[in-house]
């Protein structure tokens, strides 16, 4: 007989493992795992670092690394003309450019006291709600597709596409719009837009219901949504969450209704609010969201007014183009706001306004002249993410794409 | 109400400064040594959302640094912004305690700005790298950036200008810097 065999019983093998185990289990040795998740990971939606410590699988401390897209927007801004950082509102939230540049022009119109006239604020409602649905759709493609439902993404993406067509017609890009000026935009609707619009949001509600059927009675996807990441109204709102992530936790705060701009309280749509503030509830926010904002789609084609779509105020608005190259008087204009920028008055505003991701604001502080003297972005996805170091410890890492997805924040916004 | 509470809400209520309504909004001032004692008593008159939370570099006055927080009370849609001066070397209290995000605020007033916050959990840097010397919102740091002495962390040169949609020449203040800029008599309001 082999004399190993005779040492090496399976009887022993099999206590001496279990002997182990409880000496494993005891708190006192377990070792603790620092995970490092990002910055480049598909789950963090751009650049977001998270080094998590790890409990076995359970994390027991989150702490989120940010600053890797930080371009300094706000130095930036300092040193142009209120026009000229147009485009940089652009790439603050990537996914809907259209709402930034709008939430940009409304607050440079309030530090300078103007009265938009109505079309310009029914243009403005539908860039900022094909903005939001636009974003909704990426925020909720990408979401699904981190919990392993891929084809959600390629759906949502085909609507998207169509999205892009009509931003393209409005705009003339796809993707970096800077369709707003201070004062109203750079043109007027184009023939054919609001039609096109209409088309859109008439075939979108059947999509939508397709969308929610295919994540609503998904088992894998609800399992891995329901009861995870639950925040509390409180403790959201402490936080300073806002948009679907605020709503999702039951507080009904949107600015829209709140502190209404452009005219949004002539318009009829329900905010919806979430019970139990988890990422399940996260989702069917944003899923209800897309739904209301396509009916106010529909109003504001309805009631799309006539007349000027830009403040009369020679001196510090773009004239129209055709006039610059005919007119004398134009072409003075045009070459004072282009070079100097729009003579804003001494004294400071804030700005919030509802986008995809929550409350955009802008603190201006302007001391006479065409340049701001300081710009700050209040970026929502920057407060969204504020939350992490609290609401991840606890769970496990499967977890975290789960929640990152659920929070829809883009790093472009948070890092500025 | 007992008669020590009231004494004290008088006391806050002198050392607050109503500056002339702007646009619509209230704004007022106060002493930096007020604040915790000011906002703790606004968030319990309702005022539970910190919108935001800005640090300004008002670069030749006294005190150079400014602390401006919006505040909104959601149940009777009222807004508030409160402002507060700090010198270069002081600290303000921090109101992290009160709304829990000033704490992100106030690391990215210190780390853009450079304004401290006394009694403030974790004051980092939070946009730059950790040990970078510099705060990039000061009016004195140039569009360009400056160079540092750790080349092993991070980019550390300055930032080529040149061809730029905004070609600047390189000086110590914005205003020099940048031909737009306001002329100094303006600057001065």
């Amino acid at each position: 007989m082999n004399p190993l065999a005779t040492t090496l019983e399976v009887g022993d093998v099999l206590a001496r493992t279990a002997e182990g185990s409880t000496v494993v289990g005891n708190e006192d040795i377990g070792e603790k795992l620092v995970l490092n998740l990002g910055p480049s990971h598909p789950s963090t939606h751009g650049v977001l670092r998270l080094v998590l410590e790890l409990d076995g699988e359970v994390i027991t401390k989150a702490d989120p690394d940010i600053g890797y897209l930080h371009r300094g927007d706000e130095k930036i801004a300092e040193n142009m003309t209120w026009n000229q950082f147009v485009p940089y509102t652009d790439r603050l939230d990537y996914l809907a450019p259209l709402a930034n540049n709008v939430a940009y022009a409304c607050a440079v119109e309030k530090l300078m006291g103007y009265e938009l006239p109505p079309r310009a604020k029914t243009t403005r409602v539908i860039c900022c709600e094909l903005a939001r649905i636009s974003a909704h759709l990426l925020g909720l493609g990408a979401f699904a597709m981190d919990v392993g439902a891929m084809t959600m993404f390629l759906y949502t993406f085909t609507e998207r596409e169509k999205i892009y067509n009509l931003i393209e017609l409005l705009t003339g890009a796809r993707f970096t719009t800077s369709f707003t000026r201070v004062g109203g935009q750079t043109r007027d609707l184009p023939p054919g837009f609001l039609e096109g619009v209409r088309e859109f949001s008439q075939q979108f509600v059947g999509k939508l219901e397709e969308f929610g059927k295919m994540l609503n009675r998904n088992r894998i996807f609800v399992d891995r949504t329901k009861d995870l990441g639950v925040i509390s109204s409180e403790l959201a709102l402490d936080f300073g969450l806002t948009g679907p992530n605020l709503r999702g936790s039951g507080n009904d705060y949107d600015v829209r209704r709140y502190f209404p701009y452009l005219g949004y309280e002539k318009f009829d749509f329900d905010v919806p609010v979430g019970q139990v503030g988890d990422c399940y509830d996260r989702f069917a926010v944003r899923m209800e969201e897309m739904k209301q904002s396509v009916k106010i789609l529909q109003q504001a084609i309805e009631k799309m007014p006539g007349g000027p779509w830009m403040v009369q105020d020679p001196k510090n608005v773009l004239p129209p183009k055709d006039k610059v190259l005919t007119k004398m008087e134009e072409l003075i204009h045009q070459f004072l706001v282009v070079t100097q920028g729009p003579d804003a008055p001494v004294g400071e505003v804030y700005f919030g306004a509802e986008n995809p991701k929550g409350e955009l604001g802008f603190y201006l502080n302007s001391r006479g002249g065409g340049v701001p003297y300081r710009l700050k972005i209040r970026a929502p996805s920057f407060c969204n993410l504020s939350i992490l170091s609290h609401l991840i410890p606890g769970h496990t890492v499967s977890d975290v794409p789960a929640i990152l997805g659920s929070l829809d924040f883009v790093m472009g916004e948070c890092d500025r | 109400m007992s008669e020590g509470n009231s004494d004290r809400s008088a006391d806050l209520a002198s050392a607050v400064k109503i500056l002339p309504e702007f646009r619509g909004e209230s704004s007022w001032e106060v002493a930096k040594e007020k604040i915790p004692e000011l906002m703790a008593a606004l968030k319990k008159e309702g005022f539970n959302y910190l919108a935001d939370l800005t640090g300004v570099d008002n670069q030749g006055e006294d005190p150079r640094f400014e602390v401006v927080y919006e505040l909104a009370d959601l149940s009777a849609r009222r807004f508030l912004r409160v402002k507060t001066k700090v010198a270069e070397r002081e600290a303000v209290p921090s109101v992290s305690s009160i709304w829990r995000t000033a704490e992100w605020h106030e690391r990215e007033a210190w780390d853009m700005v450079g304004i401290r916050f006394s009694g403030h959990p974790d004051l980092r840097r939070i946009l730059m790298w950790d040990g970078y010397p510099h705060h990039p919102l000061r009016k004195d740091f140039p569009l360009e950036g400056l160079s540092t002495e750790m080349p092993d962390i991070a980019f550390t040169a300055k930032a080529p200008l040149e061809g730029g949609p905004f070609v600047t020449s390189p000086a110590a203040l914005s205003q020099d810097r940048e031909p737009r800029a306001h002329p100094a008599e303006e600057r001065s309001l």
